[in-house]
């Protein structure tokens, strides 16, 4: 493994970030729309119903949908590198398909979670207020997986993917279920049977759990557990993306 | 410096190239022509470590493309047919990232990159994001980087498509003089029979997966018995106009176009 190979694919990523200004400002908008519409909206019904503040319960899933939604979407920049030929360029270079996956993985991890601290910015201007300041370094944990994990899972599919045709497949069968099912926006106590063995099998319920449970002290599940499970998940896709982007011909 | 022994590939049941077999020499400018879909790109995948064989060994250097292809990677530099290089990084910011990747010192990489822009003539743009670009600096850009690590060899893949006839005589001179100076063995395609005339040593002619003829031009145009290389090959390979199927990539770049529009 060579570190440098690293630095600059990782620079890379987050060059191209810092430049789509449009990019960033547009991502923006979904989670201040669910802020806003969801969290002001199912207030008083979720209050009523013995929930307590719904901005509070709310936030950190929408910081989870972010990280996830920028996270996948880095992976699954790999077809856009292939149609605008760049891949080409790296696999043609003398560096390791696990260096290269490595690489623009973490870059587009430090993207996602960028963006999810911006979006935790917008939580605390709209009057969400993180209970446990202490434990924010491991909400940062949190959120660094969440964004390893999609990232990396994104790479994965997009390494299968010809072009974007299959795009509109995994929006709607993974990345939305993924999100909705994943306790964001409601809780996971009470489900009927079914939903709650999906969202179990949910690695993002692990992420939203623990990232509520670091920053308002409410888990579901414990904070320990939620760790060691999206931290095993998240080797885990690792090694497959890896696997899957070897295999690449361009 | 390339040797092709008996070389197969198969995509399913298609074959697209059928037990060739050639040489290019070290310091040779070879041409290798052929009508669209006739093996030409698959060839060259291969030989670039991009594509597996279905049977048969390529070697670079001396170094077998598919059992160390980090040793023929390094030696070797290619121009795609398509741009390659990354539209929203600057001129400089590719060529560092490609000087990285082949871990060229620092101090002898920047050096570098400053020459080639220059040779090329991009220097005064070289803070400028590539998508401001034309499509004969993409390609300059192309080039330079494709030289950037000193490679033995060099593959151009219809290198002078869309280029005006300035730019591509300046290309040519320069890839000649680097030929001679350094000795760095040149491979193209082309679909300009009078260019692979004027400036390759030897060439050879596929079509349908098969060579059908190698040589210096002149056995060539014996071997047709006719006096230029484009009646030559159109004598080898006949008239028929070939169809080529569309890639995934192709619907893609069509996609894309539909989308933003700006791109050429």
């Amino acid at each position: 493994m060579r570190l440098e190979v690293l630095y600059i694919l990782w620079l890379r990523q987050l060059k191209r970030y810092i430049r789509s200004r449009a990019r960033i400002i547009g991502s923006l908008g979904q989670p201040i729309l669910f802020l806003v519409a969801l969290g002001f909206g199912f207030g008083p019904i979720f209050e009523q119903a013995g929930g307590g503040n719904y901005i509070q319960f709310l936030a950190p899933g929408v910081i989870a949908m972010s990280i996830l939604f920028t996270a996948m979407f880095s992976g699954i920049e790999v077809i856009w590198d292939r149609q605008f030929g760049f891949l080409k360029e790296t696999l043609v270079a003398p560096v390791s398909r696990l260096d290269i996956m490595i690489g623009r993985t973490l870059g587009g991890a430090t993207v996602s979670v960028i963006q999810g601290i911006i979006v935790l910015g917008i939580t605390l201007i709209v009057g969400f207020r993180p209970t446990h300041l202490l434990l924010l370094p491991v909400s940062l944990g949190f959120m660094i997986l969440i964004g390893v994990f999609f990232t990396a899972l994104g790479t994965a599919i997009a390494s299968k993917l010809q072009d974007m045709q299959g795009f509109q497949l995994i929006m709607n069968f993974l990345i939305m279920p993924t999100f909705f099912l994943s306790g964001a926006l409601f809780p996971l106590e009470g489900l009927p049977g079914a939903l709650s063995i999906i969202t179990k099998l949910n690695p993002l319920a692990y992420g939203v759990d623990g990232l509520r449970g670091t920053l308002i002290n409410q888990s579901h599940l414990g904070i320990s557990t939620d760790f060691i499970v999206m931290g095993v998940l998240t080797a885990i896709v690792l090694w497959i993306g890896t696997y899957l982007f070897s295999k690449i011909e361009a | 410096m390339i040797k092709v022994h008996n070389l197969t590939k198969k995509f399913g049941k298609l074959v697209a190239v059928n037990d060739i077999s050639f040489n290019v020499n070290k310091g040779e400018i070879f041409a290798f022509l052929g009508p669209n879909g006739a093996g030409k790109s698959t060839t060259i995948k291969i030989l670039t470590t991009l594509l597996h064989p279905t049977s048969g060994t390529v070697t670079l250097d001396g170094h077998d493309a598919v059992h160390h292809p980090d040793e023929v990677r390094r030696s070797f530099g290619i121009v795609f047919q398509d741009p390659s290089v990354d539209d929203e990084l600057t001129a400089w910011e590719n060529m560092e990232f490609h000087g990285v990747l082949y871990g060229m010192p620092t101090k002898v990489r920047r050096e570098r990159i400053d020459q080639l822009l220059t040779f090329v003539e991009l220097s005064d743009r070289k803070d400028s994001l590539v998508k401001e670009f034309s499509g004969g600096m993409k390609r300059r850009l192309e080039i330079a980087r494709g030289l950037l690590h000193h490679p033995k060899v060099i593959f151009l893949d219809e290198p002078t498509l869309g280029l005006d006839p300035q730019t591509r005589n300046h290309m040519w001179s320069y890839l000649k003089n680097l030929n001679q100076q350094e000795g760095t063995t040149v491979f193209f395609t082309t679909h300009y029979m009078e260019e692979a005339d004027r400036v390759a040593d030897k060439v050879a002619v596929i079509d349908h997966g098969k060579i059908v003829a190698q040589g210096t031009t002149d056995e060539i145009k014996q071997q047709a018995g006719v006096d230029n290389l484009e009646e030559a090959f159109i004598k080898l390979t006949g008239h028929a106009i070939r169809t080529e199927e569309v890639g995934a990539v192709d619907r893609l770049r069509a996609q894309s176009q539909m989308w933003r529009g700006r791109r050429k």
